[in-house]
């Protein structure tokens, strides 16, 4: 268990080592990466000139939806965003050579690469978290805090298990990349605000089948001693670690599928 | 002219090639058409007009940028810049076709297949799921006039950045200061009528609103008379502007590659 | 080391963009082989020959849809991950290291991809860095190297565990001469010191005729030859030239089984089939020889006629 975890650092170690040679590419690219993100943030400034409470979320509450979000998806993505390269593997066939070496492919694919420019997206949502929860006064005790501790780690589980799903669809076509954009950077999108706002069929599909809404929504709703709109039970906001370990879990069930129907249709 | 149809009809074929890519493409737009829509109405809970957009005129808004985004492709375009930076400019240029001239063309080839395949779908979920706003025949028309003008204003743009790569090896930063700038200010992510009013006033000033905000507002019938050919000839402005200092930087980028020996 | 017994593989391939239309490919046709451990062998066949299907279900990559393999003793299908840790891979055309990292790099999360223990580690890379003489570029990104650096690279990667069998794809494509020579003498030199296994996927005749000495031809999905080089050239060979040099110049000679095809002042070119040392010694009774040499014909050309010859027997 230990063991893949000394593989992924080593590659991390080098990454960072590769990437910072080219220290003045990767300040460009990090400040881009900050800056193109910082457009979301703009965007629920602009919503927020307008009216002063979505539902009954106020703009602080929002900015802090909002940063979690940003944290967790901008940490997600410096770990697995390389699966949006992933059916360019399939096609050139680098897929393969993953198949000949002693470990598990998803293991291989999601170990390949680390991206450390993402880490703009991530300060950012940063910034804003550190100005917002100053502003919350956030009645902090021992439960609040074990969520915060476990929030980003299952937010980062979910949204990663959503990413390899979706990843999983370029075993059956490599065109089809873009699928998994709707899941990844549209969740990325909807977790931001709140999901009480979203209609009955698409907030529903968040809770039980793309479940998103356990990435920030439902921790937040505890953290911030919110009352859930729709009425549901204060348990669910506990739920997100299990909602992780649940999606991992699927995660792992569809990819091993995926595989093995690439095994047996032709690489 | 002959020849710029073959090459529209090259650039309409490259992405036509690809149909599930498309098809990727349509279910994207159609999920964050549905996600943009319900945060916007949301907005509409407390207040029943923004910036003179009724609920109509918002969620119209929402679905139509989803269809024009791909028309007008404001970003993620760098082939002009990786021929420059692997130097198969030089042998562009030695031809008697004008690179400027083959991109547009190209790019009209182009941009009534992301409109057609990629937009209309969507759009048309929009339409069923919601109650949007549809233009009398006038402002059809004229919407049509507009998104055409709105991809070479976006061409123009992107040939601009593009052709920096001749004398930036890595065009990344450039795109990305370009792209967060045009992309907020286009109405691309918010439509101006919710922008502060000072923001909205520069905003339309700017080519970038030209590439977005003035097609979907035509549409949505916010300019009559004058105005509307205001907006329009303001388009037709900042395409020629665009494309005019497009030819400036080609003739400045063509001049270093002779001095490199390119 | 590798058995196979009639394996097939058949896939279903759509055409069309849309909607697609089914059909059934049988990429390899109920082919059997034996490879015994420290062999050195070529795998030969035209392209869409059914070689890297082969290769992809002798490496675990592939399930068969029938048949039976059993590389090292291990089904390769079922048992992909213990396989992995005895054989090595490399494929030319398509690059198996990291991209952005130096070569180093590269070999050091291989090692613990592998679990190679640090001194086999530190000895076999040694070995390596000396051999194919790595060190000017162990420390640049691989997406800097040159094609030949770029290769040896990749055999590095592949042999660092120290595995028993060695499936190479298209090895040398694209190297130059010196390169390439370089890969065959090391390619020899493991399989002789080090009794690894070797099964060569190639299209370079060159490498065939240094390398191996057996041959597998693969075409249409089914085997079509399998033996030694020296057996090919016997029975696909055709003719061979013997060009002999007589003392002065003569008539074209007359003999039985040859005729002349060239002659140049005393040197003739004569065209046989079959055994040269009867030729020779006809030859010896009939004119004055000062000196003979015997010209094969080219394996590019035997291979053609194999390739040719299967198709009609078809």
């Amino acid at each position: 268990m230990v063991e893949p975890v000394l593989v992924w650092r080593r590659l991390v170690g080098a990454q960072i080592r590769s990437q910072f040679q080219y220290r003045l590419s990767f300040t460009i690219d990090l400040i881009g990466n900050f800056l193109i993100s910082f457009i979301d943030f703009l965007a629920v400034l602009v919503i927020f000139h307008n009216v002063t409470q979505l539902g009954t979320w106020r703009v602080r509450e929002v900015a802090f939806l909002y940063a979690f979000s940003s944290i967790s998806f901008a940490l997600t993505d410096l770990l697995i965003g390389h699966l949006d390269q992933f059916p360019q593997k399939i096609r050139d066939g680098t897929f393969d050579i993953l198949l000949v070496r002693p470990r598990s492919t998803l293991f291989q694919v999601i170990g390949s690469d680390f991206q450390l420019r993402r880490l703009g997206k991530a300060t950012q949502g940063a910034i804003v978290l550190a100005y917002v929860v100053g502003a919350l006064d956030i009645p902090w005790d021992a439960g609040r805090v074990a969520m915060l501790i476990v929030m980003v780690p299952s937010a980062i589980v979910i949204f990663g298990s959503v990413w390899v799903v979706g990843s999983c669809l370029a075993f059956w076509t490599t065109d089809g990349g873009e699928f998994t954009n709707a899941f990844t950077y549209g969740g990325n999108f909807m977790s931001q605000y709140p999901v009480d706002i979203l209609s009955t069929w698409l907030r529903r599909f968040l809770a039980y089948v793309v479940p998103l809404a356990f990435v920030c929504y439902f921790p937040a709703l505890y953290i911030l001693g919110k009352p859930d709109p729709l009425g549901l039970p204060r348990a669910v906001d506990f739920l997100s670690p299990l909602v992780a370990v649940g999606a991992a879990a699927v995660a792992s069930v569809a990819w091993r599928f995926a595989v093995r129907h690439y095994r047996s249709a032709g690489g | 002219m002959r020849l710029d149809w073959e090459i529209a009809k090259r650039g309409w074929r490259r992405y036509a090639a690809y149909p599930w890519a498309t098809a990727a493409g349509v279910f994207t737009n159609t999920i964050f058409g549905f996600i943009q829509a319900y945060i916007l109405l949301a907005v509409y809970r407390h207040r029943s007009d923004v910036g003179g957009y009724d609920t109509a005129d918002t969620l119209t808004y929402v679905w139509l940028a989803q269809a024009l985004i791909m028309t007008v492709y404001m970003f993620g375009w760098q082939e002009l810049a990786l021929r420059i930076r692997d130097g198969s400019i030089a042998t562009d240029l030695a031809r008697p076709l004008d690179p400027q001239r083959y991109w547009l063309a190209y790019d009209l080839g182009r941009a009534p297949y992301h409109f057609i395949f990629r937009g209309l779908i969507p759009f048309a979920i929009g339409a069923v799921v919601f109650r949007l706003h549809y233009p009398s025949a006038g402002d059809a028309f004229a919407f049509v006039l507009s998104v055409t003008l709105a991809v070479v204003v976006s061409l123009g743009f992107r040939f601009l950045y593009n052709s920096s790569a001749f004398w930036f090896i890595d065009v990344r930063g450039v795109m990305m200061v370009s792209l967060t700038v045009s992309l907020f200010l286009s109405g691309m992510v918010m439509p101006l009528a919710f922008f502060p009013h000072w923001l909205g006033v520069v905003a339309r000033a700017l080519p970038f609103a030209s590439i977005m905000q003035t097609p979907i507002d035509i549409w949505l019938g916010k300019h009559h008379g004058a105005s509307l050919a205001g907006v329009i000839a303001l388009q037709l402005l900042w395409a020629l502007v665009f494309l005019a200092l497009g030819r400036l930087t080609l003739r400045a980028g063509r001049g270093k590659l002779v001095i490199q020996g390119g | 080391m590798i058995e196979v017994d009639e394996l097939s593989k058949q896939f279903v391939v759509r055409r069309g963009r849309f909607r697609r239309e089914r059909h059934v490919v049988e990429a390899v046709r109920g082919i059997s082989f034996r490879v015994e451990r420290g062999e050195l062998l070529g795998y030969l066949g035209p392209n869409g020959a059914g070689k890297s299907t082969t290769i992809k279900m002798l490496t675990g990559i592939l399930v068969p849809s029938s048949g039976r393999v059993s590389v090292a003793g291990l089904d390769p299908s079922r048992r992909r991950i213990e396989l992995a840790r005895r054989i090595g891979a490399m494929f030319g055309q398509r690059v198996q290291l990291w991209w952005d990292l130096p070569l180093l790099d590269s070999f050091e999360l291989l090692r613990h991809i592998y679990k190679v223990p640090p001194d086999r580690y530190r000895a076999s890379l040694a070995r390596f860095r000396e051999v194919l003489e790595l060190d000017p570029f162990l420390h640049t990104p691989v997406r800097q190297l040159s094609l030949g650096q770029r290769i040896r690279g990749e055999l590095t990667a592949a042999m660092l565990h120290g595995p028993e069998l060695l499936f190479l794809d298209e090895p040398t494509i694209g190297l130059d001469v010196v390169a390439k020579q370089r890969v065959r003498d090391f390619l020899v030199e493991i399989n002789r010191d080090e009794g690894v296994t070797v099964l060569l996927t190639t299209h370079d005749l060159g490498d065939i005729e240094r390398l191996c000495n057996r041959l597998l031809v693969i075409d249409q999905g089914s085997l079509i030859w399998d033996g030694t080089i020296a057996d090919l050239k016997e029975r696909y060979g055709g003719e061979r030239t013997l060009v002999v040099d007589l003392e002065e110049p003569a008539p074209p000679l007359e003999l039985p089984g040859a005729r002349v095809e060239r002659v140049d002042g005393p040197r003739q070119w004569l065209r046989f089939r079959g055994s040269a040392s009867e030729l020779t010694s006809t030859v010896a009774a009939s004119a004055r020889l000062v000196d003979l040499q015997i010209m094969e014909p080219d394996i590019e050309e035997i291979v053609r006629r194999i390739y040719g010859g299967a198709r009609r027997e078809r």
